[in-house]
């Protein structure tokens, strides 16, 4: 089987939102950006920074932190929006810091978010134990899914 | 041969050579003599035929085929045009469309086409065709549980029955009749006939074997059967079939039924003469028709076309804007730098991307033609369903509109004209006693006039009664009985655009399919445009409609509010003002101001819009947005003015849907994103 890799492992990226390290499958990733200017988009919720203009599309971004009630670090030369598709909805997330692209092998990932006992519970899919490095899953369907 | 890459540009071809086989079928109603006319439809005929032959649709390239050899009969002048066969040939256009629309809609263009393929059979074989033929073959179905003559016979089956009683079969019609409650019904038909086969030979049934297998029938059909076993042999093994409740088994009476086909033929000679006084008539018409139909000809020249996904062009437009965007900031780099060469380059980019721009915005632009191609025919067949006389006239079919509003056109259009049709224009005879040419006539024009096209269904008809108009919207409580009076006419016009409204005293099969005008009104304003009728009763109505050029560029008055910018459409702005703070007043925890008299409620967008505000500065003055919705009207407060701008219109995407008072979004010159005021819903 030439795919047996794929099969076994899981090719995501990695940023950054406060102490802790998320990760993202790369498909879903269409691309990342440097901030900047986001108009604000009233009567939204508080998550919802506003919308942006990436390359002639008008696309909303969410920031992560307001979304998982972490608490707020100040923006920097480190922040990006990581701009994600799904079902035909283009988004863009604020982040810390995206950190890299890596292969995670399906067997490091267990399904059971139970480590985490945050608020955040509820958009993961899975956590991940690579080398040393604990990597935390998002199921995206359910961080896009309020507004939907 | 895997042909599914082709499939597209099939279906799109198809299309065209149908169109231009409805058109041309036109012209050749108008002057029946014109052999040129023939072939060209002769032509598109064979195309198709060849294409959908390929393609592997079988059922398609087959009634192509027996279109062809109809256009050929008439090619060669074995058959003449008459109206009844145009009809016919126009059938069987209707169901090559369905089939390609099937086809187009992921389907394998399976159609039952049986019936206009007997009728185009019947007509290439050059017999006397009259559309009585074929109302006395559907009457004959209908009273089949009526009478015991079941099965209507043809001249060949009459020789086969004849010449089974000379050699001394026996011919029976047997009636079967299965139980209410039968659940396979196909498979007890399949049973019926594995024992009439036993017995002898089917000659016919009703319905025909196909529709009984698809389970086509109530509980009854009827076989005639040619066999030597007596009546009650028959009947009494047809009863061994399960579900089976009732079985009559009668002689077929051949005397009788010869006497009755000489009957029928006595009829169908009679109803000729119509078809004969038509072509008379008509015979005069062709010589002047014929000089325009040579006039005409170079006219049908097609410019050259691709075809190109709307999406692309989307982006195309997108990355454009970009371009734009960077160019304005060349622009200010130049102006700093001051330097002549580099100004002149910039100046002449900026020139021929303005031209690009205006190119790009016209590739989305579609003659209106592409709509009103398809009315000539719609009125030729609602004419002749109303027994009315019509004239339609195309004007200005070339106008170009944005595709996405071409593509919402058509229903609220073919929804005018049938009205136009049904209750603007009179029948003949009363016209004729108004003092009216017995033909109606009406227009359907299209033009530009500054930033809108206009689309006007004019009728010389009966006009809308004001009074009958009034009776019935008091009576659906639309108006009341005080108001009524003074509305003026035109506002009486636009009642019969209210929901729950119909003119036709009886609802009838053209325009009372259970959708009024309101319809056409909501439709036409969902698209940005409005539309108004005009109308002097006994004179005629006119009904206007006005659409933007194009969905995807709206003129906006931009404002600021703080740092924020917004946009409000310009067509629901009335004006601009600046108030002075000690002109607005209170009521009922309402601040208005009198505007000419009138009460109008503000709006403040910052609260409303909750803008972040560094420090709360008083100013003694306002600036206000009066907009409206309808009748009603607002003042929206913001800080200040921009200024009129055209901008193209963007949605938020399917993540922020349904956001308050904002309709969607556009990008500024300088690249941020500018929300767009849907001022509808901030009007209570």
């Amino acid at each position: 089987m030439a795919n047996s890799l794929d099969i076994e492992s899981v090719k995501v990226i990695v940023f950054q939102l406060g102490d802790k390290e998320y990760a993202i499958p790369v498909n879903q990733v269409q691309g990342i950006e440097k901030t900047m200017h986001i108009t604000r988009v009233p009567k939204t919720p508080k998550y919802v920074k506003g919308v942006i203009n990436l390359r002639g599309v008008v696309t909303p971004i969410i920031d992560l932190r307001d979304r998982f009630n972490v608490k707020s670090s100040v923006e920097n030369e480190n922040t990006r929006i990581i701009i994600i598709s799904l079902d035909e909805m283009e988004v863009g997330f604020i982040v810390d810091a995206a950190n890299d692209v890596m292969d995670i092998p399906k067997v490091a990932i267990e399904p059971q978010p139970e480590v985490v006992g945050s608020y955040e519970e509820e958009f993961i899919s899975g956590v991940a134990k690579v080398d040393r490095r604990l990597l935390i899953l998002l199921n995206l369907e359910k961080v896009l899914d309020t507004l939907k | 041969m895997d042909t599914n890459q082709y499939l597209e540009v099939f279906i799109d071809e198809s299309k065209e050579h149908l169109q231009s086989c409805n058109e041309n079928l036109l012209a050749l109603e108008q002057s029946p003599h014109d052999l040129a006319i023939v072939n060209e439809i002769f032509r598109n005929a064979h195309t198709l035929k060849g294409m959908s032959a390929t393609m592997g649709f079988e059922d398609l390239a087959d009634l192509t085929h027996k279109m062809e050899n109809v256009l050929d009969a008439i090619r060669n002048e074995k058959i003449t045009v008459t109206p009844e066969i145009l009809d016919v040939v126009f059938e069987s256009v209707d169901h090559l469309e369905a089939m390609i629309d099937d086809i187009a809609n992921g389907g394998d263009g399976k159609h039952d086409v049986t019936a206009t393929v007997a009728k185009l059979k019947h007509i290439e074989n050059g017999e006397p065709f009259n559309g009585v033929d074929q109302s006395t073959e559907e009457l004959s179905v209908n009273e089949h549980k009526s009478s015991d003559e079941a099965l209507h016979y043809d001249e060949f089956e009459l020789t086969v029955i004849q010449q089974s009683h000379e050699q001394d079969f026996n011919t029976f019609e047997i009636a079967v009749h299965l139980r209410e409650d039968c659940l396979l019904k196909a498979a007890r038909v399949f049973m019926v006939f594995d024992i009439l086969e036993k017995l002898g030979d089917v000659i016919k049934s009703s319905p025909t074997v196909e529709k009984l297998e698809e389970e086509e029938f109530d509980n009854d059909f009827y076989v005639a059967l040619v066999t030597k076993d007596s009546a009650s042999d028959v009947q009494k093994k047809l009863l061994k079939v399960s579900e089976v409740e009732n079985v009559t088994v009668t002689n077929i009476d051949y005397q009788k039924l010869a006497k009755q086909e000489v009957a029928v033929t006595v009829v169908e000679e009679v109803s000729p003469q119509p078809v004969v006084q038509n072509t008379t008539t008509k015979s005069v018409a062709p010589k002047t028709n014929a000089n325009k139909a040579s006039e005409k000809k170079p006219s049908h020249t097609s410019s050259k076309t691709i075809r190109v996904n709307i999406e692309r062009l989307d982006i195309l437009m997108n990355l454009f804007e970009e371009l734009v965007i960077d160019r304005g900031r060349l622009q200010s780099i130049a102006s700093e730098l001051n330097h002549s060469e580099l100004n002149e380059t910039v100046e002449r980019m900026s020139r021929i991307s303005g031209d690009l721009q205006n190119i790009i915005l016209t590739m989305r632009m579609v003659p209106v033609e592409t709509v009103f191609n398809r009315f000539p025919k719609m009125v030729r067949q609602l004419t002749r369903d109303l027994h009315k006389k019509v004239h339609l006239e195309i004007i200005g079919a070339e106008t170009e509109l944005d595709r996405t509003v071409i593509d919402e056109l058509g229903d609220p259009l073919v929804h005018l004209i049938r009205n136009a049709l049904d209750h603007g224009i009179e029948n003949p005879e009363i016209r004729k006693a108004a003092g009216k040419p017995e033909e109606g006539k009406v227009v359907l024009r299209a033009y530009h006039s500054g930033n809108h096209v206009f689309i006007e269904l004019e009728d010389d008809g009966a006009g809308i009664n004001r009074e009958k108009v009034l009776e019935k919207a008091i009576s659906r409580g639309i108006v009341s009985a005080e108001s009524a009076e003074s509305l003026t006419d035109n506002q009486v016009n636009e009642l019969i655009l209210a929901s729950g409204f119909s003119t036709a005293d009886v609802i009838s099969d053209i325009s009372g399919r259970g959708v009024g005008l309101d319809v056409v009104k909501s439709t036409i304003e969902s698209l940005g445009g409005n539309i108004t009728i005009d109308s002097t009763e006994g004179r005629g109505s006119l009904f206007s409609v006005q659409l933007p050029l194009t969905l995807s560029i709206i003129s906006v008055m931009l404002v600021e509010i703080e740092k924020e910018i917004y946009a409000i459409p310009l067509s629901s702005i009335i004006e601009t003002s600046i108030i002075r703070k000690s002109d607005i007043m209170n009521a009922h925890n309402q601040k208005v101001i009198d505007f000419r008299g009138k009460v109008v409620p503000l709006v403040f967008l910052e609260e409303i819009f909750e803008v972040p505000r560094n420090e709360t500065t008083e100013e003694e003055f306002h600036s206000v947005v009066l907009v409206r919705k309808g009748e009603k009207m607002a003042g929206l407060v913001v800080d200040s003015f921009i200024g009129q701008q055209e901008i193209v219109l963007k949605s938020l995407g399917n993540y922020l849907t349904n956001v308050f008072a904002i309709s969607g979004a556009t990008i500024l010159g300088n690249g941020k994103v500018a929300l767009i005021i849907d001022c509808n819903s901030l009007i209570k």
